[in-house]
C-alpha cells in the first residue's frame, strides 16, 4: 500500500472513572516518517499509539489516516499494523502459521498464505526457524516473527509499542539499526513508543515528547536535543542543566534574572517583564571549568560527585538555588587538572549556549 | 603425553578423608516420602486389595481367599455387564457435552466479559455456593420440581398447556443427566475459566489487529489455548460420571443402572470380590478414556 500521512487532530482520551490519558493532541506525522513517541511511563504515549492501531476509543477528536479518517474503524480496517510490546505470538501456533494469521483470517488459502508467510519470514531473516513455537525462539528471533506479521498485513503504518524493552543491550542496538533499515526499505511510516529517549534520537526523524498526556514537543531529534522547548524536555532528554528564576533587568540584549537564594545570571532574546518567571537550560558538555570573562554567564559550584564516563567525565556540582547542575568535562581536559568531591569550582558557559524554555504545558 | 598424564594423574590429590554419613543425596526422597506415605496408604493399598480380593471366592456370608477368573469371567461375559456399560457411556457423553457446553460459556464470560476483578471473584464463588451442601440435598431438591405433581407440572396443567402430568420429568434418564450436569458443571468451570485468565489479552488484540472477527478469535485463539482446561474438565467430568451410583438410583427411581449402581448393588448383597471385580474393569475403562484425553490434549503446561 501507498505509505500515508497520519493526522492526529484534537484527540483527547478519558476513561470512565474520569482519568485523562490523553488531553487535546494534535500531531502530523508526514508519509515515510520513523516517529518516536516518548515519555516516561504513564504519559499518555501508548494510550496514543493504541488510539492510532484502534485498539483504544477515541473520546474527543479524529485520526486521518491518508485521504480517510479513521477514527471509528475496526484496526485491521484502518491501514495500520500493531507490533505488541510482549510480541503477542500465539503460543499454540508455529512461526509460519502466526506469520500467515491474518490471512487465515481474510479465507487466504494455506498454500498461497504459508508460501506469502514463507516470504516475509525471508524478509527478516527467519525463515530458517519456520516450523518453531514461540517458546522455541528467543527474544530477538520472537521480534522478528513479530515484525512479519505486522508486515504481512501490507500495512501503511507500522505501529511498535516499546519492541526493543524485552531484549538485553546490545541486541537492542542492533535490532534498533535493522528497524530503521527496514523502515526506509519499506518507505512507510513507523510509530515507535519508547521511554528510551538514546533510542528516539538513535532512531526517529520526527520525535514527539510527551508528558502527562500533552506534547511538549515534536520535532526532529536535533532540534529537540539542542533547543528543547520545555524544562521537561530538557530534563527529559538529560545532558541539559535547567536555571529557573525571576526577571530582574532588562539589557539591550535580552534579560538578567536572579535564581531564589541564588545568583543572577543573563538571557538573550526577547525581552520580558521585569518580575515574569524565566527558565533556561544550558547543554552539559557546554559547561566549561573557567572563570566566566564576563557577569551573568557562569558561577561557582561545589563539586558533589566525579564520574567516570570514558570519552567525558560527568561532574555533579550544587549551587544556591539551583538542584543539579552537571558539567561535562573531556577527559584529557578533566584529568590535566582534576576536581574531587567538595572542591569549589567556577564554571561558565557562552552567551550563544544559553537556550530559553517556555513554560511548560503541563507544568 | 603418556608421561604428562601419568605425572598428572600421579599429583592428583586423595580425597580428604572419608567425609561423615551424610543425608544429602537422599534429600529429595525425603522430601518426596511424606506424599509417597499417604499416597501409599489411602491410594495404592486401597486399589492393591481391591485388585487382590477380585481374584478371590465367595458364597452367601463369607469370603474365602483364593485366586481365580471366576469373578471377571461372570463380570464381562454377562450382558448385563455391557448393556450396563453402555448405559454409564451415553450418560457420560451426554452429561460432558452438556457441561462442557455450560461450562465453557459461563467460564468466557467470567473471564472476558466480566471486567472488575472483584466481582469476578463474587460471581465465582457464587458458582460455588451449591457445593456448600452434599450432592443428596441438591439432588432430593430436584424432586418437588420435578414430580408428577411438582412445580412444573402444575403449573404447566393450571396454565393449561398440557392436560396430564409430564412423566418424561423425574424417574428418567432425564431426571438422572439433568441432575448430573446441575451437580457436575462447576468442574467444568473452574479449569477452563483457569485457562482463560491465563491467555494473554494482547493475543485476543493481536488477533483483532489481523482482522479476525469474534467467532474467528473464539476459534483460533480462545479456544486452542482453553485446551487444556477443557481436557481437566473432561477428565473431572467423565471421572465423576462414570463411578456415580447415587444420582443414578435417586434420579432414575431405579429405573436405570450405571456402573456404579451396579457394584452397589453388589456390596449390598455382600458380594465383594463380584464387585472388586467390577470395580477393577471400570477402572480401567475410566484410565484408558483419561489416557486418550491425555494423548489428544498436553495438559503438562497447566499443572
Amino acid at each position: 500500500m501507498e505509505p500515508a500521512q497520519i493526522e492526529i487532530a484534537g484527540v483527547t482520551k478519558r476513561y470512565a472513572g474520569g482519568t485523562v490519558a490523553v488531553e487535546d493532541i494534535s500531531l502530523k506525522i508526514p508519509a515515510g516518517t520513523y516517529c518516536c513517541l516518548l515519555g516516561p511511563s504513564g504519559c499518555g504515549k501508548s494510550t496514543t499509539l493504541r488510539m492510532i492501531a484502534g485498539h483504544e476509543t477515541i473520546t474527543e477528536g479524529h485520526i486521518r489516516l491518508g485521504d480517510h479518517v479513521v477514527t471509528d474503524l475496526p484496526p485491521a480496517k484502518r491501514g495500520t499494523a500493531m507490533m505488541f510490546q510482549s510480541y503477542a505470538l500465539f503460543p499454540h501456533l508455529d512461526t509460519v502459521d502466526n506469520v500467515a494469521f491474518s490471512l487465515k483470517m481474510k479465507g487466504v488459502d494455506k498454500a498461497a498464505r504459508r508460501a506469502r508467510a514463507l516470504d516475509m519470514l525471508k524478509l527478516v531473516q527467519m525463515e530458517h526457524l519456520a516450523e518453531r513455537r514461540p517458546a522455541q525462539l528467543s527474544g530477538g528471533q520472537q521480534q522478528r516473527v513479530a515484525l512479519a506479521r505486522a508486515l504481512i498485513t501490507d500495512p501503511q503504518a507500522l505501529l511498535l509499542d516499546e519492541p526493543l524493552s524485552a531484549l538485553d543491550p546490545f541486541l537492542k542496538i542492533r535490532v534498533r539499526q535493522e528497524l530503521k533499515k527496514l523502515q526506509k526499505q519499506l518507505g512507510i511510516s513507523f510509530i515507535h513508543v519508547t521511554h528510551s529517549q538514546e533510542e528516539a534520537m538513535a532512531l526517529a526523524d520526527l520525535v514527539v515528547v510527551m508528558n502527562a498526556g500533552k506534547i511538549e514537543q515534536a520535532a526532529p531529534p536535533r532540534e529537540v536535543f539542542n533547543r528543547p522547548a520545555t524544562a521537561f524536555v530538557a530534563r527529559f532528554m538529560g545532558d541539559h542543566n535547567v536555571i529557573t528564576g525571576r526577571v530582574s533587568r532588562v539589557t539591550e540584549s535580552g534579560v538578567e534574572f536572579d535564581v531564589a537564594g541564588g545568583g543572577t545570571f543573563n538571557a538573550p532574546g526577547v525581552p520580558r517583564a521585569v518580575g515574569e518567571p524565566i527558565e533556561i537550560a544550558v547543554r552539559n558538555d557546554r559547561v566549561k571549568i573557567a572563570v566566566p570573562p564576563k557577569q551573568g554567564c557562569g558561577m561557582t559550584g561545589l563539586v558533589q560527585n566525579v564520574e567516570y564516563h570514558g570519552q567525558k567525565v560527568q561532574v555533579s556540582l550544587s549551587a544556591p538555588g539551583i538542584s543539579g547542575f552537571d558539567a561535562q568535562i573531556p577527559e584529557t581536559e578533566f584529568f590535566a587538572k582534576p576536581l574531587s568531591v567538595g572542591d569549589a569550582v567556577p564554571l561558565t558557559w557562552a552567551p550563544e549556549d544559553v537556550h530559553i524554555l517556555k513554560s511548560s504545558a503541563t507544568a | 603425553m603418556a608421561d604428562i598424564t601419568a605425572e598428572h594423574a600421579a599429583v592428583k590429590p586423595e580425597p580428604q578423608s572419608r567425609a561423615r554419613f551424610s543425608l544429602a543425596p537422599f534429600a529429595s526422597y525425603l522430601q518426596a516420602l511424606p506424599l509417597a506415605i499417604v499416597l501409599g496408604v489411602f491410594l495404592l493399598l486401597p486399589i492393591a486389595t481391591i485388585v487382590m480380593v477380585s481374584f478371590w471366592d465367595y458364597d452367601s456370608i463369607r469370603i474365602i481367599p483364593d485366586f481365580m477368573l471366576l469373578n471377571y469371567e461372570e463380570t464381562l461375559l454377562s450382558w448385563v455387564t455391557w448393556k450396563t456399560y453402555l448405559n454409564t457411556l451415553k450418560y457420560t457423553l451426554i452429561v460432558w457435552a452438556l457441561t462442557l457446553f455450560i461450562g465453557f460459556w459461563v467460564a468466557y464470560f467470567l473471564a472476558f466479559h466480566v471486567r472488575s476483578v472483584g466481582m469476578q471473584m463474587m460471581l465465582f464463588l457464587i458458582c460455588t455456593v451449591p457445593f456448600l451442601t452434599s450432592n443428596i440435598i441438591r439432588m432430593i431438591s430436584w424432586i418437588p420440581f420435578l414430580g408428577r405433581n411438582g412445580l412444573i407440572n402444575s403449573t404447566l396443567i393450571n396454565m393449561g398447556v398440557i392436560d396430564a402430568p409430564l412423566e418424561f420429568l423425574l424417574f428418567s434418564d432425564f431426571a438422572v443427566v439433568l441432575a448430573m450436569v446441575h451437580l457436575y458443571t462447576l468442574f467444568m468451570v473452574v479449569p477452563i475459566f483457569n485457562t482463560l485468565m491465563r491467555i494473554d489479552r494482547a493475543l485476543i488484540e493481536a488477533a483483532r489487529d489481523a482482522g479476525a472477527n469474534a467467532f474467528q478469535i473464539l476459534t483460533n485463539v480462545i479456544i486452542p489455548l482453553a485446551k487444556p482446561g477443557i481436557a481437566i474438565g473432561t477428565i473431572f467430568v467423565v471421572t465423576l460420571t462414570m463411578g456415580d451410583f447415587i444420582t443414578v438410583r435417586f434420579m432414575s427411581g431405579g429405573q436405570s443402572a450405571s456402573v456404579g449402581l451396579m457394584i452397589a448393588n453388589q456390596i449390598s448383597v455382600l458380594q465383594y470380590p463380584a464387585a472388586a471385580a467390577n470395580a477393577v474393569v471400570l477402572l480401567g475403562v475410566v484410565l484408558l478414556i483419561v489416557a486418550g484425553i491425555l494423548r489428544v490434549v498436553n495438559i503438562r503446561k497447566e499443572l
